[in-house]
């Protein structure tokens, strides 16, 4: 009896554990009973959120041949699935016949400004006034979302650009006075300008060449005849040239630049007539000597040394040759007077030179020189010009400590 | 008529350039882009007239023996060398004309522009002497700011601090106020030129 119950027990006890072990095996893989390390489960690619809401318009403040497209950015871009890696921008003509890729920005951008060429003959041409649909892909490292193609946009040309209006203000401010002025000035209005010791020192210049018997070098810098510090640089010869005319001190004008050559010759030669000299007028005082900057430099220092000129006059656009003429013509023992629009060089002709017009002084100084009323008034345009900018400066500090945006922005420029 | 036509032609130039600006459509830009290749063929004309200049006052010089004749004579030998060389041996890296612009006028050009540093340093001497009290405050700025390139131990802090504050507030103020009265300046010589006020440039009437 007792080995039949122990025969029955071991039955059982050898059912349980054989079904416990059938349970085990069910519930473990293959790999894990080789003893295989186990992945995750792979799951099928899950391709990020599409971008929504795309727009294309017409790109403000251009040529007409660029349209911006603007979207909403994926809701995977940076958290949910976080798996969004770039943006890719597909335009068509014509949805039905598929897309063109047009460009790639990273993920977080929203927006992608599409711009060809202007000419049809170059490749990437981009033609205006036909409608283009625009589609963007989210991509992530292995998949991709489509977003819904955009309604039509067409590229065109504006006729003003409204990122500049606020200069377009301010330069039309600015003309009226300028006209407002030289019209008082026509009347006979007696205008008075503020005295500048470096104008004032030019008669004096003069005088000492001709004391001296020596020649005045006029140099008008390495600007082209298309700056307008070349510009003024001409009219103050003009003006010079007539009182070296007038007092018969020799005046030498080498120059760099073969345009800038022919209307020098004129400046000065108008000089000569308007002193009633024309006779001592001599061609050969206005030459060209090269464009190139060194060359330049040391074939006028290597003059200002041999002529001994008296009197150096530095009007014009200067770059890195500013010192190297101002102190040469130091070393011959010249007195000096500069004028430049690069704000750069002006130190250093405040180092070496005897007199230097800063900046706008040098538009100021044919004026000065010439005593012209009319173009005083446009002197005294500059200077109600300066006032105005300091009030703007003045409200724009205040409007900004106080966030006044809508003021701010109108002194703001968008090029 | 002959003073007209320029001054007309400068008046619708000049207001034109001033609307372009404005303007960004195709056909502004197009007519933009015309006149400046104009302002390059005008320029290539001009450069036959600055070579016969550059030629007429050399060879006057070396007729009469003017003082420093024979630079005269080196700058003709060199713009007629380089001219044949030019011609007839080619412009093509190797060649003799590169060959002298590399290693003779490369070096010199730069021989000069670091003359600039002895220039600097001497001009700095006179500008720096401590005469007035604008000059003694100008001296003290500049060892200031030079000093803000070189470790100074536990003052470099506040030196850089100092230096920094001299750039960015009165330094720039007055770098503004330049550049600003500079461009009140231009328009009113541009508004000279294009009105026909100021016409000293084209010559006696």
């Amino acid at each position: 009896m007792k080995n039949r119950f122990v025969f029955r027990k071991s039955i059982l006890l050898i059912f349980l554990f054989s079904f416990s072990f059938f349970l085990f095996g069910l519930s473990i893989s293959p790999a894990q009973e080789m003893g295989v390390p186990v992945a995750a489960p792979i799951s099928a690619p899950q391709p990020p959120d599409p971008p929504m809401n795309v727009v294309a318009k017409d790109a403000p403040n251009d040529n007409g041949h660029a349209i911006v497209v603007k979207w909403s950015l994926s809701a995977d871009d940076g958290k949910g699935k976080n798996n969004v890696l770039s943006y890719e921008i597909w335009r068509s003509d014509n949805p039905d016949t598929g897309f063109v890729l047009r460009g790639l920005v990273p993920a977080g951008t929203s927006q992608y400004l599409d711009r060809g060429a202007r000419e049809k003959e170059e490749e990437n041409y981009f033609p205006p006034h036909k409608n283009f649909y625009y589609q963007i892909k989210a991509k992530s490292d292995i998949s991709f979302s489509e977003s819904e193609v955009s309604a039509p946009a067409y590229a065109y040309g504006q006729w003003i650009h409204t990122g500049k209006l606020s200069i377009l203000f301010a330069t039309a401010v600015f003309t009226f006075f300028v006209l407002l002025f030289i019209n008082w000035a026509k009347k006979g209005k007696k205008l008075y300008v503020r005295p500048i010791a470096g104008i004032d020192a030019v008669d004096e210049a003069i005088g000492r060449a001709t004391e001296m018997g020596r020649p005045i070098l006029y140099i008008l810098g390495l600007g082209s005849a298309g700056e307008l510090g070349t510009i003024a640089s001409l009219t103050i010869l003009n003006r010079v040239a007539k009182k070296t005319a007038e007092y018969q001190t020799p005046l030498l004008v080498p120059v760099s630049d073969p345009v800038v050559l022919t209307v020098a010759q004129e400046a000065v030669k108008a000089g000569y007539y308007e002193a009633g000299r024309p006779d001592t007028y001599k061609e050969d005082s206005v030459w060209y000597i090269t464009s190139m900057q060194f060359a330049y430099v040391s074939a006028v220092n290597g003059l200002m040394l041999r002529e001994k000129t008296a009197t150096n006059i530095y009007m014009g656009v200067f770059y890195a040759e500013s010192l190297l003429l101002a102190e040469t013509g130091n070393v011959a023992g010249s007195i000096q007077i500069s004028g430049t629009d690069q704000v750069a060089q002006i130190p250093f002709f405040v180092a070496a030179t005897d007199y230097t017009l800063i900046g706008e002084e040098l538009y100021a100084a044919s004026a000065y020189l010439g005593k012209e009323p009319l173009l005083l008034g446009a002197i005294k345009a500059q200077d109600w010009g300066k006032i105005l900018i300091m009030i703007s400066l003045i409200i724009g500090a205040i409007a900004a400590s106080f966030h006044l945006d809508f003021i701010v922005n109108l002194f703001r420029i968008k090029l | 008529m002959r003073w007209q036509i320029p001054l007309l032609i400068v008046l619708i130039g000049g207001v034109f350039m001033a609307v372009q600006y404005f303007v960004p459509l195709e056909f502004s830009e197009r007519i933009y882009e015309y006149c400046v290749d104009w302002v390059i063929i005008v320029g290539v004309f001009a450069m036959g007239l600055g070579l016969w200049s550059l030629f007429r006052v050399s060879v006057g010089k070396i007729q009469t023996k003017a003082q420093g004749w024979g630079y005269n004579f080196i700058t003709l030998g060199g713009l007629f060398g380089m001219i044949l060389l030019g011609l007839f041996s080619g412009i093509e890296e190797g060649k003799q004309f590169m060959n002298l612009f590399w290693y003779i006028y490369t070096p010199i050009q730069s021989s000069m522009f670091a003359l600039l540093a002895f220039y600097v340093a001497s001009a700095a001497y006179r500008a720096f002497r401590a005469r007035t009290l604008v000059s003694t405050i100008l001296l003290l700025t500049a060892v200031v700011i030079m000093l803000r390139l070189i470790p100074l131990g536990p003052v470099s802090g506040l030196n850089q601090t100092v230096a920094s504050w001299i750039l960015t507030v009165p330094n720039m103020a007055a770098k503004r106020a330049i550049a600003m009265g500079i461009g009140l300046g231009g328009i009113a010589t541009a508004l000279k030129v294009v009105l026909g006020i100021e016409r000293s440039y084209m010559g006696k009437e």
